[in-house]
């Protein structure tokens, strides 16, 4: 099985841990990835926030790489990067005038860019009872609120993705893992995205409430699938229980450490030993 | 977040509705919304207030018009735009810097500068800490759409 | 030739202003056929009719146009003044020369010019128009009423109470309804039971109500006055003759814990049952899908323990036909469903509410069953998850409705005054109890309505919080309900016990394809279409077929009974008569042109054509033809424009005339 790869910014800056994992994790399902080659970043907040046309050329550029590159289907992994990918898709889709213009101004043709896909939906692909046959350490003891924060899910008119309200598909891949996922409150809420520079005190609430309501329920993990959720929950964490004067020490993994793990890796080979809150006996 | 706002969506977009684009620009919340796309995904009426969002915080950046702590927000937003017109893709040091840089200058406040510094150890120890960035080979192309973006000098 | 009057009203002003009348009236003098042409100020008034009556007789006209206004102002009022005169009445033809022409134009010269024109297209056709008496129908003075809730109940005591027979058919075991679940009612809080039940024994004792309960309408063949209905009676399993209703089958039915359809899950029932005690016909039917006897041939503890040996396990499905005149369609409503699951494409659930996971978490029907005192809980407020009473309650309106991300942007009128209503039942059993509403607009228009509101707001102290509910998720037992309070401007956060949603107004299951047998519209929501907003309101498009209650519109019980009395009046209307009679203006083919393709058949919208089949008198088949239904056609001209062998007319409108009226223009 062959995908096109959009890693975007934050996998090769600062949540390269999640790119580790990812590449460990689908090599060892016998995923191969093609990296769109010199791809561009997709703008990200700053973009649609400050300059519309920005926000849909950025991420047309890369769609029309992946294109060039023959990709029919294209995993990018991190939400804030497959939403604005998604978003810009279906405005040139719509708009022929727009899809000259965008065209003329990313200098590269965009048509029919690449399916572009999350990271659960490339394990929706490898389908799930393949998946959970393919597991050698199930994790019995791994109770994981599974997190999908805003924009896997969000809007549902642009990423058509599982149910806005009340998602199961991470459940679904951590429960063929052996998993017993925890039903619990917050995993559509926000964590603060990418305030963490701009406004630290709204991110230390928002994501203090996501890990307060996940050890209330039980869990003794959490599985995100977002690099930016990753940082807040995970590096702040220390800063979050400073805030709140609560403790959780609850481990952050990403979809494809667990994966990763139920499969056999070791947590220095996903990457997981980078991660700030570590298990406190894995 | 509607909690942590000076005015909530509702009164943003009744503003908007009013056609008073001014105040709807000049209000906190504009700057304070995460986009988390949950007000647009439940408005009963089909309001994209996360759209209206965007478009009020383009507004603002266009007029220069923004709040104060709406400039904070901006001024980030705007490092990170000149970060990926400068490298094509983000340069996380190089943003963290200038971004501390600007709001130094206009709050000369240390406590801002140096707030997460002890961060950077930490990254480094789990080697997340990349002080040379990535470029892309055609940072030309990335210069020209910025250009033709109408976001040229402005980011 | 022909004898034509022509006579031009002025209308006072409003056509004298801008066209010249006595330049019309002359022009008309020197058209073809046109044996004299005077004006009047007011053509339809006493003096104006007078002189179009003394003209048919002094002049021997055969013929007459009116210019004046739109023939649905006085079309009727002229050729009543012409048939007086002795004159067939379909030999006079109206020219609009005032909405079509001096209303709408100020250059009187070419008002003039073009009303000159419109008459002389009049004029034209008049001179083929047809003598035509009006269709005779017998009328089978006897009525069916669909569905057994508080509207169907009133339409058929109404309609029996005047002395004619009607059927009454109900799909659920008892009459009854919606209302028959309801604990009270606003705005004066009087049981809903008790002002239903006496009405429901009523309807079931009345000498000329003929019910069919757990029947549901098969088909429907005729027309208007003479519809033939076929009824399918569903398997009881239960003698309704033999049964005397004493309930010792549902005391010793074993399987007691199926969900009650009629407490909407809030109770349980056996699977033999009543939906509830008062219901009528007092007879017990069960349900095939759960009896052990009839799932797996076991238990028969009801057969054994029945005295008059009333239960048949080998009863099966009947059909019963009807004939009746007239059909009164009150099929009323259900809720909207928050559930995932939705019955159309169209909408959505409210993932954000829970879509029906937290048990806590009820409709406004499941709560009118917990505080209703023959409810399950028998009147006390006990919630569904632990049994505990609420301590604090949480009301969402507009839960569906006005939600066009939900895919229903109507208003369903009553909800406003129910959750009002819902507060103060509350408040009233649990006096400590807090009540919370989240509202979008309170919308109480109607006789003490607003101030019923406001009683519960000021006297009851129910809290209104003008904004809505975003997440709904439980924590330890209580309800976390985060909602916006928009006129404080912050968001609102609730720990409650109950959360009672009043979510949407529908028209019941299986509407559309009732709709269907019938022929009659609905909208894009499946409600009922009306003929007419307000000049025709409990009309449908099909002669003959009347609705009324909330399978037309969201309403109230009010409203219910005065549109069933409504219906129940136009059935009288048109029982008044032993026949039915009809404008002739409707299509007629010609038999013997006729090629029998039937491509009128296809595409008639009234299923007003039939075939019939010409024979010789010593019974050789001569040919088959189409032939109009003079019941059922609307005189739409459809079969007209497709006919390929021009055997399809329209009286009062035939090709000739068109015609004709076309050359006079050119």
């Amino acid at each position: 099985m062959n995908f096109g790869y959009y890693p975007g910014c934050a996998l090769h800056g600062s949540s390269d841990d999640y790119e580790q994992s990812i590449r460990a994790c689908l090599g060892a399902l016998g995923i191969k990835l093609e990296e769109i080659d010199d791809w561009i970043c997709c703008g990200a907040t700053a973009a649609h926030s400050l300059n519309h046309k920005l926000a849909i050329a950025l991420p047309a550029r890369n769609l029309a790489l992946a294109q060039r590159q023959g990709c029919a289907e294209m995993l990018a992994p991190c939400p804030m990067c497959s939403g604005q990918l998604l978003r810009a898709g279906q405005a040139l889709a719509s708009d022929a005038a727009l899809r000259s213009e965008i065209s003329s101004i990313v200098e590269a043709e965009v048509n029919d860019g690449p399916r572009v896909l999350n990271i659960i939906q490339v394990f929706e692909r490898v389908g799930l009872k393949a998946l959970s046959d393919a597991v050698t350490k199930p994790l019995k003891d791994l109770k994981p609120a599974c997190y999908y924060g805003c924009l896997l899910v969000r809007p549902p008119a642009v990423v058509g993705f599982d149910d806005a309200e009340q998602p199961q598909s991470m459940e679904a891949v951590v429960a063929a893992l052996g998993a017993k996922p925890v039903d619990w409150n917050y995993k559509t809420e926000c964590c603060g995205a990418g305030m963490t520079m701009a406004s630290p005190e709204t991110v230390l609430e928002l994501s203090g409430k996501i890990l307060a309501n996940a050890a209330a329920h039980g869990a003794n993990c959490l599985v995100a699938a977002c690099p930016m959720c990753h940082v807040n929950l995970d590096m702040k964490q220390a800063a979050i229980q400073e805030y709140s004067g609560a403790r959780y020490d609850l481990p952050v993994y990403y979809l494809t450490d667990v994966v990763g793990m139920a499969l056999g890796l070791s947590a220095s080979e996903l990457g997981a030993d980078r991660h700030f809150v570590l298990a406190r006996e894995a | 977040m509607a909690g942590r706002m000076d005015a909530p969506p509702t009164k943003v977009v009744r503003l908007v509705q009013l056609g008073q684009w001014d105040a709807a620009m000049r209000v906190e919340s504009i700057w304070q919304c995460v986009s988390c796309q949950t007000c647009s995904a439940r408005c009963p009426k089909l309001v994209d207030c996360a759209g209206v969002m965007d478009a009020l915080r383009q507004l603002a950046f266009e007029r220069g018009a923004a709040s104060p702590a709406g400039r904070a927000v901006m001024v980030f937003q705007r490092a990170f735009l000149e970060n990926i017109r400068r490298y094509g893709r983000l340069n996380e040091i190089d943003l963290i810097a200038r971004f501390k840089g600007e709001v130094f200058l206009k709050s000369r406040s240390l406590a801002f500068l140096f707030r997460d510094a002890g961060l950077a150890g930490q990254l480094h120890k789990r080697r997340k800490l990349h002080l040379t960035g990535e470029k892309v080979r055609d940072r030309a192309v990335v210069e020209r759409i910025f250009e033709r973006a109408g976001a040229g000098g402005a980011a | 030739m022909s004898r034509i009057g022509v006579f031009v009203c002025w209308c006072g002003e409003n056509i004298a202003r801008t066209v010249d009348v006595d330049q019309v009236a002359e022009a008309c003098g020197e058209m073809p056929g046109v044996r004299c042409a005077q004006n009047y100020k007011y053509m339809c008034a006493d003096p104006g009719q007078a002189m179009i009556r003394e003209k048919i007789a002094s002049e021997r006209l055969d013929a007459v146009v009116v210019a004046s206004c739109s023939p649905h102002m006085h079309l009727k009022t002229f050729r009543r003044a012409a048939a007086a005169a002795g004159l067939n009445p379909y030999r006079l033809e109206m020219a609009n020369i005032r909405e079509q022409c001096s209303w709408v134009h100020h250059d009187k010269d070419r008002a003039t010019e073009k009303a000159i024109g419109i008459v002389r297209t009049a004029v034209a056709k008049v001179r083929y128009n047809h003598a035509l008496s009006p269709i005779r129908v017998p009328m089978t003075r006897r009525a069916m009423v669909i569905g057994g809730g508080v509207a169907g109940i009133q339409a058929a005591l109404d309609i029996a109470d005047a002395g004619y027979e009607v059927v009454l058919v109900e799909r659920e075991p008892s009459i009854g309804g919606k209302m028959a679940g309801l604990s009270e009612t606003f705005p004066t809080l009087d049981c809903s039971q008790c002002i239903l039940t006496p009405r429901m024994v009523e309807a079931g004792q009345h000498p000329r109500i003929k019910l069919y309960t757990y029947s549901e309408l098969e088909s429907v063949s005729g027309f208007v006055g003479n519809f033939e209905a076929t009824i399918r009676k569903k398997t009881r399993y239960v003698d309704m003759a033999k049964c005397t209703g004493c309930g010792e089958c549902q005391k010793i039915c074993p399987l007691k814990r199926n969900p009650s359809e009629f407490d909407f899950g809030m109770g349980m029932r056996p699977a033999i049952f009543m939906p509830f005690p008062q219901a009528v016909p007092a007879r017990p039917v069960i349900d095939k899908k759960v009896c052990a006897k009839i799932v797996r041939n076991g238990c028969g503890l009801c057969e054994k323990k029945c005295a008059p040996g009333a239960i048949n396990f080998k009863d099966q499905d009947e059909l019963a036909t009807e004939r009746v005149g007239a059909i009164v369609v009150a099929t009323g409503y259900k809720l909207y469903s928050i559930g995932r699951e939705q019955p159309s494409a169209k909408t959505t659930g409210y993932g954000e509410y829970g879509y029906g996971k937290y048990k806590d978490v009820i409709d406004s029907l499941q709560f009118e069953r917990l505080i209703s005192a023959s409810g399950p809980t028998n009147g006390e407020l006990k919630r569904p998850s632990d049994g505990k009473i609420p301590q604090s309650v949480v009301f969402i309106a507009c839960v569906g409705s006005r939600d066009n991300a939900k895919g229903l942007p109507y208003c369903s009128k009553i909800c406003c005054m129910y959750t009002a209503k819902h507060t103060m039942l509350y408040k009233h059993k649990v006096h400590s109890g807090e009540a919370h509403v989240f509202y979008m607009d309170i919308r109480a228009g109607g006789k003490g309505y607003d101030e019923f509101v406001r009683r519960a707001i000021e006297k009851d102290g129910a809290k209104y919080y003008r904004g809505r509910v975003s997440k709904i998720t439980e924590e330890n037992g209580k309800l976390i309900v985060r909602g916006a309070d928009t006129l404080a401007g912050v968001p609102v956060t609730v720990e409650t016990d109950l959360v009672v949603l009043a979510s949407a107004m529908r028209p019941a299951d299986g509407v559309e394809r009732l709709a269907q047998k019938l022929n009659i519209g609905c909208d894009e929501f499946g409600f009922l279409m009306e003929s007419h907003p307000k000049l025709r309101p409990v009309e449908t498009n099909t002669a003959g077929v009347y609705v009324c209650g909330a399978c037309q519109a969201p309403k109230d019980i009010p409203e219910s009974v005065a549109q069933a009395s409504a219906a129940a009046s136009k059935v009288m209307i048109s029982f008044s008569a032993s026949e039915l009679t009809r404008e002739p203006e409707i299509a007629r083919i010609d038999e013997q042109t006729c090629a029998a393709c039937f491509a009128c058949e296809r595409t008639c919208p009234y299923h007003a054509i039939e075939r019939v089949e010409l024979r010789a008198r010593n019974g050789d088949l001569i040919k088959r033809a189409a032939r109009v239904n003079q019941g059922l056609c609307m005189g739409c001209g459809t079969c007209v424009s497709v006919c390929p062998s021009k055997s399809a007319d329209s009286e009062g409108f035939t090709e000739e005339e068109v015609y004709a009226m076309v050359e006079a223009l050119a």
